[in-house]
C-alpha cells in the first residue's frame, strides 16, 4: 500500500507531539482506541476565552492514526469549541486521501477531538 | 552496502544467480515439451525435468519416482490434503493439523469440514510447540493423516518431525509435512522420519515462482495413493496433469542442489546474523518480546514484539528495510496475526510484533544497519506513543479499562 505524500509528512513530521497538563482546569484531554484494535490516540487541547490555544497529541497506531491526529491538532488550534466540533472524520480522509481501510484512522481522530472538548466542558462544569 | 535491504525471506527469496543460469536455456532455444517423446527439443526438457527430480529427491532423502512437480507449496498442500481424503475416505474421515499452519493447509482442512470430514486442530504452547501426548490421543481409527509443518512461517517455530512421524507410522495414519520453510536448514530424510507426503516450493530456497513439488512415498508397503485434484494428460504418473514448467523445474532442482551443499555452513551462518540482530536490539531497547521458541526455531525467523508501537508505523520509519508485521493493519483482514493469537500472544502485542526474516544474501552490515534504524524508529515512535507514556507512569496498560475500539 503505498502512502499519500501528506500522510508520510505527519508521519515524518508529526505537528504537536507532546503533552499539556491534564490537571490543569483549561486542558481537555481525550484518549480513545483500544491497544487490542491497534490504534490509541490521545489528543489535548489548551482552552482560553472559549478558543483552542494550543494542542497536543500521542498516538499508538499506524502511519495513517498518527497522520490523522497530527492534522486534527493543526486544525484545531485557533478554533472555538463549536468551531473545532464541526470536523468530520471524513474532511480528515480527503485531507491525507485515507484509502477505505484507513477511514477508522479518521473516524478515531473525529472522535479523539469530541473526548477532547467534552473532557474540557466537563471540567469547567464542575468548578 | 545498498537499499532497500531485503529480509522477508519468508515471504519469498531472491533468485540465486546461478539457478537462473541453469534456467535460461530453456526459455530460451531450449523450449521444448518435455511431453514430447518423438523429437531432441521434448528429449532435453525432459531431461532436464529428470535431472531436477533427481536434485529434489536427493534434498529430501527420497528416489526421483517419488516426487511430483506441481505450481508450488499450496497446490502440493491442496493435492495432499485433498487426495488423500478422496483416496482414503473408505478408512475415515478425521485429519489432524495445528492452529498455527499455513493457511494453505487451513483453508483446504476448513474446506474437507463442510464436506464431512472432522478435522482435530491442535493447540500450541506459548512458544508455538504442539503436545506429541495431545497429538497422539487425538488420533482414532478414523483418522486418515496427520497435517504438520516443518518450520513456522511466522515465528519459525519447529515442529518434532521426526517424533511425529513415529508416531503417525506406529499409528497406521499418514504424515503430511509442508516443509516449505524448514527444507533450507533441516537434515531432511523422509524416509528415516516417516514422512509419507511432504510439499516444497522453489521460491522459498532461491529457486523461482510458479514451482513447487509434492514427495509421495512409493516405498511404503501398502503404497501412498492419492486422488489427483487437476486431470487432462497424465502428466507426473496422472498424479497432475499439465505440460511441465521445464525452466522453472530446472531452477528448482539447482536450488535444491545449492541447498543440500551449502546448508550445514549457510545455516550456522544464518543463526550467528539472527543472534546478531537479536542482541543488538535487545540490548539497546527495553520491552521486547520474543515470539516463538527461543531455540528450536528456522535459524532466519526473527519475530518479536516492541510493545507501546504499532508495528505498521515501526515499518513505514524503516521502509528501506523490507521485512513484516502481524499488525491487522498490513493485513487485507484487519485481524492480527492468528499464529500470534494461538500462540496466547496479546492483540496488543501481536499488532506491535515484526518479523524478520534473514537470508542467503543478507549480510553482517545489513544486520547492523538495521539494528540502528529499528532502535532509532522504536525510540522515535515511542516518544509519540499514548502507551509508553502510561508506562512510565507506572500505569499497567493491560489493566485499563478502554472504550470500544474499531
Amino acid at each position: 500500500m503505498a502512502y499519500s505524500e501528506k500522510v508520510l509528512d505527519h508521519y515524518n513530521s508529526p505537528r504537536n507531539v507532546g503533552a499539556l497538563d491534564k490537571k490543569d482546569d483549561n486542558v481537555g484531554t481525550g484518549m480513545v482506541g483500544a491497544p487490542e484494535c491497534g490504534d490509541v490516540m490521545k489528543l489535548q487541547i489548551q482552552v482560553e476565552d472559549g478558543k483552542i490555544v494550543d494542542a497536543k497529541f500521542k498516538t499508538f497506531g499506524c502511519g495513517s492514526a498518527i497522520a490523522s491526529s497530527s492534522l486534527a491538532t493543526e486544525w484545531v488550534k485557533g478554533k472555538t469549541l463549536d468551531e473545532a466540533l464541526q470536523i468530520r472524520n471524513m474532511d480528515i480522509v480527503e485531507e491525507l486521501s485515507l484509502p477505505p481501510v484507513k477511514i477508522h484512522c479518521s473516524v478515531l481522530a473525529e472522535d479523539a477531538i469530541k473526548s477532547a472538548i467534552n473532557d474540557y466542558k466537563q471540567k469547567q462544569q464542575a468548578k | 552496502m545498498k537499499t532497500p535491504i531485503y529480509m522477508d525471506n519468508h515471504a519469498t527469496t531472491p533468485l540465486d544467480p546461478r539457478v537462473l543460469d541453469v534456467m535460461l536455456p530453456y526459455l530460451k532455444e531450449k523450449f521444448g515439451n518435455a511431453a514430447s517423446r518423438n523429437h531432441s527439443f521434448g528429449w532435453e526438457a525432459d531431461e532436464a525435468v529428470d535431472t531436477a527430480r533427481k536434485a529434489v529427491a536427493g534434498l529430501l532423502g527420497a528416489s526421483a519416482k517419488e516426487i511430483i512437480f506441481t505450481s508450488g507449496a499450496t497446490e502440493s498442500n491442496n493435492l495432499a490434503l485433498f487426495g488423500a481424503a478422496e483416496y482414503y475416505r473408505e478408512k475415515g474421515s478425521h485429519i489432524i493439523t495445528c492452529k498455527t499452519e499455513h493457511k494453505a493447509v487451513l483453508d483446504p482442512a476448513r474446506w474437507l469440514e463442510q464436506k464431512g470430514f472432522t478435522v482435530t486442530y491442535l493447540d500450541v504452547n506459548p512458544q508455538g510447540e504442539i503436545s506429541l501426548d495431545q497429538l497422539a490421543d487425538s488420533i482414532t481409527d478414523k483418522t486418515v493423516m496427520i497435517s504438520l509443518m516443518a518450520a513456522n512461517n511466522e515465528i519459525g517455530t519447529l515442529h518434532p518431525v521426526e517424533e511425529i512421524g513415529r508416531l503417525a507410522a506406529e499409528r497406521g495414519v499418514l504424515f503430511h509435512c509442508d516443509a516449505t520453510q524448514g527444507v533450507a536448514h533441516m537434515d531432511l530424510d523422509v524416509k528415516k522420519m516417516n514422512i509419507d507426503l511432504l510439499s516444497l516450493s522453489a521460491h522459498k530456497i532461491y529457486g523461482p515462482k510458479g514451482v513447487g513439488a509434492l514427495y509421495i512415498n512409493r516405498a511404503k508397503k501398502p503404497r501412498v495413493r492419492l486422488t489427483p485434484i487437476i486431470h487432462g494428460g497424465g502428466h507426473e504418473n496422472g498424479m497432475r496433469s499439465g505440460t511441465l514448467n521445464v525452466s522453472a523445474i530446472a531452477g528448482f532442482g539447482k536450488a535444491a542442489e545449492l541447498i543440500r551443499r551449502e546448508q550445514p555452513a549457510e545455516t550456522a551462518r544464518l543463526l550467528a546474523l539472527r543472534e546478531r540482530l537479536h542482541q543488538g536490539i535487545t540490548s539497546q531497547l527495553d520491552f521486547v518480546y520474543l515470539n516463538g521458541h527461543p531455540t528450536r526455531r528456522h535459524p532466519g525467523n526473527l519475530n518479536i514484539s516492541f510493545a507501546y508501537v504499532e508495528g505498521e508505523s515501526l515499518l513505514m520509519g524503516i521502509k528501506e528495510i523490507a521485512v513484516s508485521s502481524g499488525s491487522a493493519c498490513t493485513s487485507a483482514s484487519l485481524e492480527p496475526s492468528y499464529v500470534l493469537r494461538a500462540l496466547g500472544v496479546g492483540d496488543d502485542l501481536a499488532h506491535s510484533s515484526i518479523r524478520f526474516g534473514l537470508g542467503r544474501f543478507n549480510t553482517e552490515e545489513e544486520v547492523d544497519y538495521t539494528i540502528g534504524r529499528v532502535v532509532e524508529t522504536v525510540n522515535r515512535l515511542r516518544e509519540m506513543s499514548p502507551l509508553y507514556e502510561m508506562a512510565q507512569d507506572g500505569i499497567d496498560v493491560s489493566k485499563v479499562q478502554w472504550g470500544p475500539g474499531h
